[in-house]
Order: C-alpha cells, then sequence, then structure tokens
C-alpha cells in the first residue's frame, strides 16, 4: 500500500457477479475495517478502465457470454496484470479463476484467458454441483476449505501453479485438486461466498496486502457454527 | 391495443382449424392427431375423461391424507394416463398464461379476478405452475369458458404449445435458485423463440426489464407494462449484442445497439394505473405494497385482451386477499403474524417494502425448491430491518447468521415456535421466509389462506 489505506477493487460486477460474489467484498471490507484498517472499495464496470494499483482484487462467478467479455476486457486493458506484477493479491472465484488461466471455455468455444495461473479449463461431462470440501496446501496454514461448487468446467493445472486444496467432498477442478494459487493469487470454484466460508482466507488476503505477519483475533463465533455445519454437510 | 369495440360476451375461441359456434357449450375443436374433439361435458375423449375423473380422485386422497394441497398430484396421475390431457382440457377455452420470476400468482390471481367479469375462470392456485399443476386445476374447475395459469418460467414454451393461449404475460426475469435454474439469458431466448412459434399469442409485457422486452419482441403483438424495476443486476448487459446497458429516470437503453424501453400503454403512476386511452384509474387493493400495483397493472393489461374495462376489473381486483398464504395473518397467542414469501433477492427488497416496523422472523432454507446454494443472501441488503427486532431460523440460519453480521445487524437465533412467540412482544410479528421456509410456517399455521 502506498500509504495506510487498503484499496480492493471488484472486477466488472456488471458481467461477473451472478452468485453473491459481492458477500466477498463486503466481509474482506469489514474484517480490515474490524482491525482499524482504512478501506476503499472500487466497483469497476466493464467499460472503465481498471486502475493497477490497489492492493486486493476480486473477481466473480457468471455466465458465458459475460465471462468470454470480461476476458478480452481485461487482456486489452492490461491494469490487472500490470497489478499483479505490482505485487497485488488476488481472489478469482469460478468463472473468474478460469480466465486466470491460458485459456477456458465459453459458448463452445476456446477463448484465450490472462495467463497470470498456470492452468486451463475446458468442459466437463458433468455439472459439478453441491458441497466442496478439501484440505488446504500446508504452506499457506489454513482450515479446511468449505465451498458450495457449480460449474460446468473442469480446470487442469500446468507445473507452474500449486492447487489450492485437496479435494476430500465434492469435485473441485477434477475429482482430486481444487483452486490454485501462485504467488499472491488464489483462486477456486467456492462459492457460498467463499469467504463467508472461509474468514481464514479473507484473513490471509489482508495478510498479504498490509505485510503484516498477524492480525487481531475478532470474534468469528458464527462462521465457526456455519463451518461446523457445512464441513460435515460436505461429507454427507 | 385497448378498444373499446371488444366488449365480448361470448369467448372468441379459434383452435387448430377447428370450427366456432355460437354456444359454448357445443363447441368442437379438432386435436394435434386430426380427430374431431368435442369438449364439452361428456365430451371429453374416453381416455381424457378417465384421466380427468382418476385425477380428482388422487387430488382429494392427497387433501384428505394431510400430504399437501393436491394441487400438482392429480395431474400427475391424469398426464401419464393421457399424456395430451393438458391440451384435451385446455382446448375451448380461452386461456391467459403468466410467467415471470416473481410475482406470477398473485398476478394470476388478480387477472383471473379481473376476467370473472365475463364468466367463470378456471385458474391454479397454491403455485402448482407446472404441467401436472396445470392439468389438475383444468380438471378440477370442469368446463369454464376462460382459464388463466400460473406458469414456471421454466415451462412456459411447452405450455404455450400445449393449451394455445390467447395472452401470455411476461413479468420478469432475474437470478431465481442459482444451482439449478437455467441461465437468465438461456431462458430469455426459450421465451422469445416460443413466441417467435405462436404468431397469433397476444403478449403483455414488462417494459422496464429489458429481459423481457428482448423475449418479448419474438412477438409482434406486445402491449407493454410499466411498473418501474428496483431490482436491477440481471440486465446489465444486453442480451442482443453483450454491450452495457444505461439507465436513467426510469429509461434504459443499450449503449450498443437499438435494444431500448418501449412506451408503455399501462403505467403505474402514484396509487392507480394510467391505461392506454390516457385514463388514470385509482386501484385500492388488499395486497400490500407497490409492487402489487404493477401486478394489478399488468391482471388490467391481461383482461384487456379479452374485452373486459378497467372499470369493470377494478372492482374485482379489490376483492382479492391472502394468496397461497402470502400476505396472510394469523393471530396465534397475542402476536398478529404475517407471512410474507420472499423467493430470490428481487423479492426480497418487494418484502422489506411491504414489512411494517416491527418485530421480524426471517427463515431461510436451501432444500431443492429453495436451491441449494445460499450465496444470493448477499445480494440482499438487509439494512431496512437495523431498527427492529430481528430473529433468524430455519435450515441454513447459520448462513443468515454470518451475512447479518456482516451487514451490521443484530439478531437473535431461535429453534422453536414457541421461542418465536415468546420473544415478541403482543402485537405484529412479520415473517419473511424464502419457498420451502414459508412452507414450513404455514404448515405451523396450519395452513393459513
Amino acid at each position: 500500500m502506498s500509504d495506510s489505506t487498503l484499496r480492493i477493487v471488484w472486477i466488472y460486477p456488471d458481467l461477473l457477479s451472478t452468485y453473491g460474489d459481492r458477500g466477498n467484498l463486503l466481509i474482506l471490507a469489514r474484517r480490515a475495517a474490524m482491525r482499524g484498517i482504512p478501506v476503499e472499495t472500487y466497483s469497476v464496470r466493464s467499460d472503465q478502465p481498471m486502475p493497477s494499483t490497489a492492493d486486493i482484487y476480486l473477481i466473480g462467478g457468471g455466465e458465458d457470454g459475460p465471462q468470454a467479455l470480461a476476458a478480452q476486457r481485461l487482456i486489452n486493458d492490461g491494469g490487472l496484470h500490470r497489478a499483479v506484477n505490482q505485487g497485488a493479491a488476488v481472489l478469482a472465484i469460478c468463472a473468474g479463476y478460469q480466465l486466470f488461466g491460458h485459456s477456458f471455455f465459453a459458448k463452445g468455444a476456446k477463448c484465450p484467458g490472462l495467463g497470470l495461473l498456470d492452468l486451463h479449463s475446458d468442459r466437463g461431462e458433468t455439472r459439478a454441483v453441491g458441497e466442496l470440501r478439501g484440505d488446504i496446501d500446508p504452506r499457506l496454514g489454513l482450515p479446511p476449505l468449505s465451498g458450495f461448487e457449480n460449474h460446468g468446467g473442469r480446470t487442469h493445472l500446468g507445473p507452474g501453479v500449486a492447487p489450492l486444496a485437496r479435494v476430500t467432498a465434492g469435485i473441485g477442478n477434477d475429482s482430486q485438486t481444487e483452486g490454485a494459487w501462485h504467488g499472491k493469487i488464489l483462486g477456486t470454484y467456492s462459492h457460498g461466498p467463499a469467504l463467508a466460508r472461509n474468514p481464514a482466507i479473507a484473513d490471509l488476503l489482508l495478510r498479504w496486502a498490509i505485510g503484516a505477519d498477524s492480525l487481531s483475533p475478532v470474534d468469528d463465533t458464527w462462521s465457526e457454527r456455519l463451518r461446523a455445519e457445512r464441513l460435515a454437510a460436505a461429507g454427507a | 391495443m385497448f378498444s373499446t369495440e371488444r366488449l365480448i360476451s361470448m369467448p372468441r375461441v379459434e383452435r387448430r382449424g377447428g370450427g366456432l359456434k355460437a354456444d359454448t357449450r357445443q363447441l368442437d375443436v379438432t386435436s394435434r392427431s386430426g380427430t374431431l374433439v368435442a369438449v364439452t361435458d361428456g365430451k371429453l375423449p374416453l381416455r381424457a375423461k378417465v384421466a380427468t375423473s382418476v385425477s380428482k380422485t388422487a387430488a382429494a386422497l392427497s387433501r384428505a391424507a394431510g400430504r399437501g394441497d393436491g394441487s400438482v398430484i392429480g395431474g400427475w396421475i391424469g398426464l401419464k394416463i393421457d399424456p395430451d390431457l393438458l391440451g384435451h382440457l385446455a382446448a375451448g377455452r380461452a386461456i391467459a398464461l403468466v410467467s415471470g420470476t416473481n410475482g406470477k400468482t398473485t398476478t394470476t390471481r388478480l387477472a383471473a379476478a379481473a376476467l370473472g367479469v365475463l364468466g367463470p375462470v378456471a385458474t391454479n392456485s397454491f403455485g402448482a405452475n407446472m404441467p401436472t399443476g396445470h392439468t389438475s386445476a383444468l380438471a378440477k374447475a370442469g368446463t369454464t369458458p376462460f382459464a388463466v395459469l400460473e406458469v414456471d418460467e421454466h415451462y412456459l414454451a411447452r405450455v404455450i404449445d400445449e393449451t394455445q393461449p390467447r395472452v401470455v404475460a411476461l413479468l420478469n426475469l432475474s437470478r431465481d435458485q442459482l444451482d439449478r435454474a437455467k441461465e437468465v439469458a438461456m431462458m430469455a431466448q426459450m421465451w422469445r423463440t416460443a413466441l417467435a412459434g405462436h404468431p397469433d399469442v397476444s403478449v403483455v409485457a414488462n417494459a422496464d426489464d429489458p429481459l423481457v422486452v428482448w423475449a418479448a419482441r419474438g412477438s409482434s403483438r406486445v402491449t407493454w407494462f410499466s411498473a418501474g424495476q428496483r431490482w436491477m443486476d440481471d440486465s446489465w448487459v444486453c442480451p442482443e449484442s453483450g454491450d452495457p446497458i444505461e439507465r436513467a429516470n426510469g429509461d434504459w437503453w443499450c449503449t450498443g445497439c437499438p435494444l431500448r424501453r418501449p412506451k408503455a400503454q399501462w403505467r403505474v403512476e402514484d396509487d392507480g394505473v394510467m391505461d392506454p386511452r390516457g385514463d388514470w384509474h385509482l386501484v385500492k387493493l388488499q395486497l400490500p405494497g407497490t409492487v402489487n400495483l404493477g401486478n394489478a397493472a399488468t391482471a388490467l393489461a391481461v383482461a384487456a385482451e379479452f374485452g373486459v374495462r378497467p372499470i369493470e376489473a377494478l372492482p374485482r381486483l379489490s376483492t382479492v386477499t391472502s394468496i397461497a398464504g402470502r400476505y396472510a395473518q394469523v393471530d396465534r397467542d397475542g402476536r398478529n403474524i404475517r407471512l410474507l414469501l420472499a423467493k430470490n433477492p428481487a423479492s426480497w427488497l418487494e418484502a422489506f417494502d411491504m414489512a411494517e416496523h416491527a418485530p421480524t422472523l426471517l427463515s431461510i432454507n436451501a432444500r431443492d425448491p429453495d436451491g441449494f446454494d445460499t450465496s444470493w443472501l448477499y445480494d440482499v441488503d438487509f439494512s431496512p430491518l437495523h431498527d427492529r427486532p430481528v430473529l433468524i431460523t430455519g435450515d441454513r440460519a447459520y448462513d443468515l447468521a454470518v451475512r447479518l453480521e456482516v451487514n451490521g445487524i443484530p439478531f437473535r437465533h431461535v429453534t422453536s415456535f414457541e421461542e418465536v412467540i415468546r420473544s415478541v412482544p403482543p402485537g405484529r410479528l412479520e415473517v419473511i421466509a424464502n419457498y420451502t421456509a414459508f412452507q414450513d410456517i404455514r404448515a405451523e399455521l396450519d395452513r393459513v389462506n
């Protein structure tokens, strides 16, 4: 951050916010505010230039047409690439996650992605819908991933990216792994929204953004109850 | 276009090559297979007659056993015996179909009331809005000259094919049941294609909803209504060109192609409706909220297609009260409990508009009919509730708890109705719930209607 204000950008909510993705922005902003970190949030519409100096970027889920449009605009704009090169943190969900890779499928055609994660996505034979659970890469030091997945695509990871989690219930990328991470970019198929189910991931993004090893604790009683219920439901 | 000349005393029915007779009780119609099918009492083809009577029995048994309203099971059995039953039962009636994400049940009830000026109207209630429900409703009603049917938006194309309606009303298209519904753009496409295949059907459609406007353009016989549209998230991308849609001052237009808001013939203004002739009518309803003024405008537009003038329809609209338990009020232990159904973000917004500043119980489930994904909770702004006691319950109370925490709304989690009653003072209790949670509470309050 250039000053003490944390800047969070929500990328193209007019195209990619079909699944309550606003929640991730609200939760991140609230958890920062609870730690006394001043926050500014920016919803950048698809016909506006993408700022490259924000600290955290969120991109959500959506339908094929808007996904393809979003990828095209982000590639042409270049602001998100610059932001990532300058060390911004990213949480990419579902369609947003897919377009971070080399390519993805939309409306029956292979479309170029941003190439910021070493992966590509295509269509699965069946739709993956239901509770998702996984053991997150131990290097991230996070409790199990909990989410609700709803996607027709499958994602194949290359050597340049690590899985976010090993699947213990549900499908995720390919029934074995779920999501991906590299540097300060996290991608996942988890809805719920993701940060409502996984406040520890929200705190990780905040720590990355402000360069801190730890944050003051907050009362997560209700989140913990929700997680316990949802993790148990995933096993069923 | 609304015309004073269309004062019909007999239903005008055109069927697939069938003849028209003056007496509605002696209509001969030609079925899809080409055989002459007379639709009068005792004149249904044998298969359809058997199917109809079995259907009625099954429905009665289902109700007697306490297993639901019986409004769907009868039709299911009937259709198993005669798959063309819906078409047979529909033949000989002038029909209006009502579809969209929100407001179908209420608009159907209002339109059926308005059409009642002309004669008996068959209709489906209790939200049984798929072909099995339609079949049950028509079988149960016996021979009527008219029918107004609420139709689930996924089934509209099929029901248009099978019932050959005179009018189709398209209310809105928004996100519902994230993990089950087809993408909203695909739904609009289905509607558009269906209407293009039925050029004889008249359409009554919402000018404020870009997806509906685009879909309605499949027809060349459209009458537009406007009630304003508050929920806007699904309509930001143009379904025709993919460009952003701009909005200002109640108007909207695509920034990249000619799609834009058409001029509305029927408009909500203040607490009434302006008709196509420019006459304004005060609308007095027993249903709360401005959204129901919009539903009333739609009902008036539908009734006008059958020749019913607003001045005739309005007294009928005023008689409509509780609809399948929605807006129902129940008194229990000194609490006046009002039930509001909210299935998706758009209708939650409307529910807050209708609710009084009283203690409020929110109940959320995520069973199959509700959709399993509760992410939509974050597309609802709960801040209108900040100034009243809030209780939460339902299968997914914890998802709601986290959402309310993020929204800064204090709440109390309760797990039984007794606890609810103990937690609120005598007086009004507003209950807002999504689909199956609403049914659970209705059952608890003994099927209020």
